[in-house]
């Protein structure tokens, strides 16, 4: 493989990393899925420019490539805000109220599912019991678990957030 | 192998560790060693123990003693009274626990008495992350059994009289798939292990593969040495992050000691497996749309026959089977079809695991003997529904499920009674639900979530489920005519007939079964815009009732859009304001009198 000995510019990285995860996955049958997955955990989506390459360096179309993205949820085309606040909407927290956290939510952040706050603070994400149903209903921020909700408990979760970082 | 005079379980399992059972352990093995205990006693790191609602949980052998929500503050305690001064923290234990004579064992616990653990044997037993500890409790023994003393036709022979059928909801019987896959002439052949658990409501395979992921590996090697394959995948769910890293530890593990790789323990068999991520796509766990997946395509099902025993992944035989059927195998193979076949009813043997959750006591997961009674798992396991609250209905079968009535309680649990019933075992998620739940409602998350994971491929699933899902939206909103009912059942009879996997074909059920036992109370949207159980907001009004009102002012102070006016000073009476009003309920949890009807 070859390694770029001059300073990276951007381009290059998103090169080498999808070079990199594809030659070590090549091996393998079936390897398209595993190589986004990789891609996606490290630079987080996946954009145009890296859907190109990766079917480039895979030798098949983008339509493939892009059929695939598209078909799973897991798969983002977009970066997401700063904290990913992710409310369990699995049948046990669902019946504890887990769809009023949600109201909340998108009622104080102005955003639906799946969208991002214009600052770039918070992504709001939907999930799918997170296995623990005995802390219902339960969110996660960043992966962080916030169980036992109550719908007050959303301003103070958001405000402690608020605090942090420096976010107006 | 040093030696230790106590060792002390904490849970390591998901629902434990969001409730920061890591701390407490870290916590643990810092005052053992400041009280020089280090030596003598052993903190370990298990898996699941099944009584979430408590956690985060700590037991201490050999005394069985269990704790529950232990905090990282409560360790010290701990640690100076039950390990130094031998005294039990009773504050700690489980609330329906006795305390006799100084012991209490976790075995006695009500939530323990009634189960039967052999797929969730080694949760709660042994620490997931070294192959030692589940060799020690006669772990890859069944495997060697196989390999050495077993042909092929045997095992099949075997799992076959054990009765095992599918724990993943088809309930198929787990021998015959087998054979059928072994008849194939072929010179790859694959297995696989289904853990994308896609019921929203459950979360046993999971469990077992963070609890005890030895025993998943043992029973591939073991499927593929009885059909002929050489080569395994395990899809799991990508949100399953503690999952796939003890897996992963587990596979090397095995690899490490020659129980997987060209020659397993010397006997030329060879057996290799990897892990494949799903990618949030419910449709996913059907197994011909599983294969798609793990081919690295769009996971779309295909249309059967063939069956993949025959022609699965890359058109090679595959077999498919669930964790917890998986998890069963070793033991069938060990302690015999007989012994297995004598559990459960008539036509479903051995025990099933169920999570349980929603308006219950004690949430968790409990193994069960099939035939267990609805009434036994949700009073004496499950300890009730809170608040003094009256039980409505159980959800089994996730989206491609039903509701079980509570006139229906006493029926025992197995694959024929739920079908009859209207419902289905499904993988186990079982949602207790009770008089604040409407079942309109249920009825409609259910079909949101068939909406958005429909891959589109058929019309009738697709199109057809958008409509139920509108109709059922429109009822919600005390919009909805009496014909609107009969529409709903011929579109669910339509859509069972027409769609092309079992996704669309069972996606009726909700509508359907709750439909057949709470038909009033879709009667009661429709005719008097009435929730009988106080759920639908559209359907709501919150106001305060003048006569009950103490003018304490809670109300008002907590509304968060300033709905509610009223003065305690100049005796202003307390109104909510309909307009303003955004129905979210938090006047009528602050009232402390009861004043706020809805
Ligand atoms: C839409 C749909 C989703 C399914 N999801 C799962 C699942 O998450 N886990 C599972 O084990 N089986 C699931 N199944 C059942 C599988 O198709 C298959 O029958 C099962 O994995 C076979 O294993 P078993 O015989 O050991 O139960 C699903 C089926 C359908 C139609
Ligand atoms: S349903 Fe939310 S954690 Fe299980």
């Amino acid at each position: 493989m070859n390694t770029n000995a001059n300073q990276p510019t951007k381009n290059d990285e998103k090169n080498f990393l999808v070079k990199e995860v594809v030659a070590r996955h090549q091996h393998s049958k079936g390897a398209l899925i595993p190589v986004l997955h990789e891609i996606q955990e490290r630079y987080g989506y996946l954009p145009v420019e890296i859907q190109e390459k990766v079917a480039k360096e895979m030798n098949i179309s983008q339509a493939e490539v892009f059929g695939v993205i598209s078909f799973y949820s897991h798969f983002a085309t977009k970066p997401a805000g700063k904290y990913r606040i992710s409310v369990c909407m699995g049948t046990a927290c669902y019946v504890k109220g887990a769809g009023s956290v949600l109201d909340k939510l998108k009622e104080k952040l102005h955003v639906k599912v799946g969208q991002t706050t214009e600052d770039g603070a918070f992504t709001l994400e939907e999930c799918r019991c997170l296995g623990c149903c005995g802390l219902a209903p339960v969110l996660t921020v960043n992966g962080k678990v916030y169980g036992r909700l109550t719908i007050e408990d959303v301003d103070t979760i958001l405000e402690s957030y608020k605090n942090d970082g420096g976010i107006a | 192998m040093q030696f230790f005079r106590s060792h002390i379980l904490v849970c390591g399992g998901t629902g434990c560790t969001s409730s920061d059972s890591a701390k407490i352990i870290e916590e643990l093995d810092k005052l053992l060693v400041d009280k020089k205990l280090d030596k003598e006693i052993k903190v370990v790191q298990t898996g699941c123990f099944g009584l979430c609602e408590q956690g985060p949980i700590m037991v201490v052998y050999p005394e069985g003693t269990m704790y529950c929500k232990v905090k990282v503050t409560d360790v010290a305690e701990f640690v100076e009274e039950h390990l130094i001064k031998g005294r039990i923290v009773t504050r700690l234990l489980e609330k329906s626990s006795d305390v006799k004579d100084g012991e209490y064992a976790i075995e006695k616990s009500s939530f323990f008495k009634k189960q039967l653990r052999i797929a969730l044997r080694n949760c709660g037993v042994i620490n997931p992350e070294l192959i030692d500890e589940y060799i020690a409790f006669d772990g890859y023994k069944a495997l060697i059994k196989a390999l050495t003393e077993m042909k092929p036709d045997e095992i099949i022979e075997t799992i076959k009289k054990s009765g095992l059928r599918g724990r993943g909801g088809g309930g198929y019987p787990t021998g015959s798939k087998w054979e059928f896959a072994a008849k194939q002439d072929n010179d790859q052949k694959y297995v696989c292990c289904n853990a994308d658990e896609g019921d929203p409501g459950a979360f046993m395979d999971r469990s077992v593969l963070e609890g005890d992921p030895h025993s998943i590996i043992e029973a591939m090697i073991i499927a593929g040495y009885a059909i002929g394959a050489n080569y395994g995948f395990v899809y799991v769910r990508a949100e399953y992050p503690i999952a796939v890293k003890r897996l992963q530890i587990a596979i090397e593990q095995a690899r490490e000691y020659g129980l997987l790789g060209d020659n397993i323990l010397g006997t030329g068999v060879k057996f290799d497996l990897e892990i494949r991520l799903g990618a949030g796509a419910f449709v996913c766990g059907e197994e011909t749309a599983l294969m798609t997946s793990i081919e690295g395509k769009r996971g779309e099902p295909r249309v059967r026959p063939p069956y993949p025993a025959e022609k699965g992944l890359w058109q090679k035989p595959t077999i498919l089977n669930n964790v917890e059927t998986l998890a069963n195998i070793p033991m069938i193979l060990l302690k015999g079809p007989e012994w297995f076949a004598s559990m459960g009813t008539e036509k479903s043997k051995g025990t099933k695991v169920f999570a349980i959750g929603g308006k219950i006591n004690n949430t968790g997961l409990v193994e069960i003997p099939m035939g267990t009674t609805l009434r036994e798992v949700i009073y004496d396991i499950g300890g009730g529904i809170p608040g003094g609250k009256k039980f409505k209905a159980a959800q089994t079968g996730g989206p491609s499920g039903g509701c079980i009535p509570a006139s229906h309680i006493d029926t025992p649990i197995d694959y024929e009674s739920l079908i009859e019933l209207g419902s289905m075992m499904g993988s186990g998620g079982l949602i207790v639900m009770d008089e604040d739940t409407c079942m309109v409602d249920i009825a409609k998350f259910f079909l949101e979530f068939t909406v958005d994971e429909s891959c589109g491929k058929c019309t009738p699933c697709r199109l057809g489920t958008r409509r139920m899902m509108e109709i059922l939206d429109k009822i919600t909103k005390g919009r909805g005519k009496m014909s609107d009912l009969d529409e709903l059942e011929t579109l669910a009879r339509d859509i069972k007939a027409a769609s092309l996997c079992a996704l669309g074909q069972t996606a009726p059920n909700p509508i359907l079964s709750t439909l057949r036992y709470f038909r009033d109370e879709y009667e009661a949207h429709i005719r008097d815009h009435r929730c009988p159980a106080g759920s639908c907001k559209s359907l709501l009004s919150y106001e305060v009732t003048e006569d009950k009102c103490i003018r304490c002012g809670l109300c008002a102070k907590n509304c968060p859009v300033n709905a509610i006016t009223g003065s305690k000073k100049d005796e202003i009476p307390f109104v909510v304001d309909q307009d303003i009003c955004i129905k979210c309920g938090v006047c009528y949890q602050k009232c402390p009198v009861d004043a706020i009807t809805k």
